[in-house]
């Protein structure tokens, strides 16, 4: 468990940010600039905040009225930066073992690098070495996992190859993980609790469902990002036309490929723009997904937009319509509607393994 | 051109000495000198900047009159070192390296510097999250990254140990067997008359000698690069 409660001070930028962040992955989103790696760095013991608390698991890392500021050493993080910093001169084996071998066999097993141990960072993939940084990073026995955007560098081909191993870490391990991100796809997969970020200030946290599926988190994600989480299992998975049936509180959606054995526990993002309201269940359609849903809240954005939640048992989705539409169907709270969704719309990157 | 005599040998083994030894010496001190000027934030820094350029700038006689002042047998740091350590400078070959090295100072601090300089320390921070001490991190990460510009600097210093003339001639004076390094050899044989074939002679085998230690530097240096997997 970690809590951080910071102000920073650099000659360009001031953050003022507290949020607290439970077991499993703490995603820190927010547009580049808006301070998510001050804040890491702060927590990591290498920018020095200007006033505050940092608490890792009941150690106080830095406390300013107490006059505690832990060595970066002394703060046992385990720190997987954006470009993997893997020393160039020392083999993947020597790289691993840097910092310490706790569960070497295990770490090294879970992340399948045991065949690289003998090669040079060099002549690694992107993906490859992301891996090995986040093993050097685990092996050393951290307090708490750092992770600043380590899947930004790599392409769509090596972050899907990279996303399962963090989803299997996150399962696995209690080590927390605080994971910084602009991409919301890798959050909605990841993210156990997730905390907006803005100017240096926390616009919103809380558990992912809740706050993806919050109307008034458009405004703070932007119109392209905002979408609900919803966790579900897949029920089946029909071979000839590729699409699988997926299960949750509230219904059921056919989505496009395998998501998963049958079974399998899985989390999908739902884009809310790509989610179409009706008041009567519309005849003879291509979207396969029709789901009676309530409305729970209409909220009215800056722009042409509205932002309507929905409730679907009790999974929660995110619509956003334009204003006109709102208009024309009358949208009110506690009105029970249908939502649309089409299956191609949820794309492989937004299905994660839960 | 004219062969070499025992003597000329003499002065080219005398010389390869000096400048060895001179830089085995000043290495290690000019690592300590470039690590406080690239990364030292000390009281005084500019002034010591200077006075590890000194060299460089003063006249080398200015520079070998002042070594004869502190490590003359009367001096205060000639005495020191006579005491202490049985260390005699003057006009022994010890004094034609201390003069080698203090001369190629200012040149071997400056590449080192250029090096230590350039170091991303993105990869001393990762190190320190691993829980590396400063001095762990030194020798692990950053000595091995430096590693090429030492190389560097220390030829530089070889190269100008070799040729170090002003300064030796002055502090150690010109003595055969002692003193006399290449240099103080072509000078002495232009002061013959009819040595001057010999003087070429000389001149061939510094010129030699340099081109040597460059190629053995520029060896090391593609070998430590290829090793830290920049090449």
């Amino acid at each position: 468990m970690l809590s951080v409660d910071l102000r920073i001070e650099r000659p360009d930028f001031t953050a003022e940010a507290a949020f607290d962040a439970p077991a499993g992955v703490t995603a820190l989103f927010g547009r580049s600039g808006a301070g998510k790696t001050t804040l890491i760095n702060a927590i990591a013991g290498l920018v020095r905040p200007a006033s505050g608390r940092i608490e890792v698991g009941g150690t106080v890392l830095f406390d300013a009225a107490k006059g505690i500021d832990l060595s970066v050493q002394a703060r046992k993080v385990g720190y997987v930066f954006q470009d993997g910093r893997l020393f160039p001169h020392m083999t993947v084996a020597r790289n691993l073992a840097y910092g310490g071998s706790v569960d070497a066999e295990r770490v090294i097993a879970m992340l399948g690098i045991g065949p690289l141990l003998e090669r040079s960072p060099a002549t690694l993939s992107g993906g490859e070495r992301q891996r090995v940084a986040l093993g050097r990073a685990l092996m050393s026995g951290p307090r708490i996992l750092l992770m600043d955007e380590p899947l930004s560098a790599l392409d769509a081909e090596r972050k899907e190859e990279i996303l399962p191993y963090l989803e299997r870490l996150r399962d696995e391990t209690k080590v927390p993980i605080l994971y910084v991100s602009h991409d919301m796809s890798e959050v909605a997969r990841l993210a156990t609790t997730l905390v907006i970020l803005d100017q240096g200030r926390v616009l919103r946290s809380g558990p992912v469902a809740e706050v993806l599926s919050d109307p008034a988190s458009v405004r703070s994600l932007g119109v392209r990002e905002a979408g609900a989480v919803i966790t579900g299992r897949v029920e089946s998975y029909d071979a000839t036309d590729d699409l699988s049936r997926f299960v949750f509180e509230g219904g059921a959606l056919i989505l496009p490929s395998q998501l998963g054995p049958n079974g399998a526990t899985v989390r999908v993002r739902v884009a809310a723009s790509d989610v179409i309201l009706a008041r009567v269940p519309p005849k003879e359609i291509s979207a396969l997904n029709v789901l009676p849903v309530k409305v729970t809240t209409v909220s009215q954005g800056r722009g042409p937009g509205v932002a309507v939640g929905l409730q679907a048992g009790s999974a929660r989705l995110l619509a956003r319509v334009t204003r006109r539409s709102a208009a024309s169907l009358d949208l009110k709270e506690g009105q029970e509607i249908f939502a649309i969704i089409k299956a191609t719309a949820v794309a492989r990157r937004d299905i994660g393994q839960s | 051109m004219e062969g070499l005599g025992p003597e000329e040998w003499q002065a080219v083994w005398l010389s390869v000495r000096v400048a060895a030894t001179a830089t085995l010496f000043s290495v290690p001190l000019a690592l300590l000198a470039a690590l406080a000027l690239a990364r030292g934030r000390f009281p005084g820094r500019w002034a010591f900047n200077i006075l590890v350029h000194l060299p460089l700038i003063m006249p080398p006689v200015v520079t070998g009159y002042l070594l004869l002042l502190a490590f003359g047998r009367k001096g205060p740091l000639g005495a020191f070192f006579g005491e202490v350590f049985g260390l005699v400078f003057a006009f022994r070959w010890t004094g034609a390296a201390l003069a080698a090295g203090v001369m190629g100072f200012p040149l071997v601090v400056r590449a080192i510097r250029l090096v230590i300089e350039a170091v991303d320390p993105k990869l001393e921070e990762a190190a320190a999250t691993l829980g590396a001490s400063r001095l762990r991190i030194f020798i692990t990460v950053t000595l091995p990254m430096i590693l090429p510009g030492i190389l560097a600097g220390a030829i530089l210093g070889f190269a100008k140990g070799l040729g170090e003339f002003g300064a030796t001639i002055t502090f150690v004076s010109n003595i055969p067997g002692q003193t006399r390094t290449l240099p103080l050899a072509i000078d002495a044989a232009l002061d013959v008359p009819g040595a001057e074939p010999l003087a070429l002679s000389l001149a061939v085998v510094s010129v030699v000698l340099a081109a040597a230690a460059l190629g053995v530097s520029e060896w090391l240096a593609r070998r430590s690069l290829k090793k830290t997997g920049a090449l």
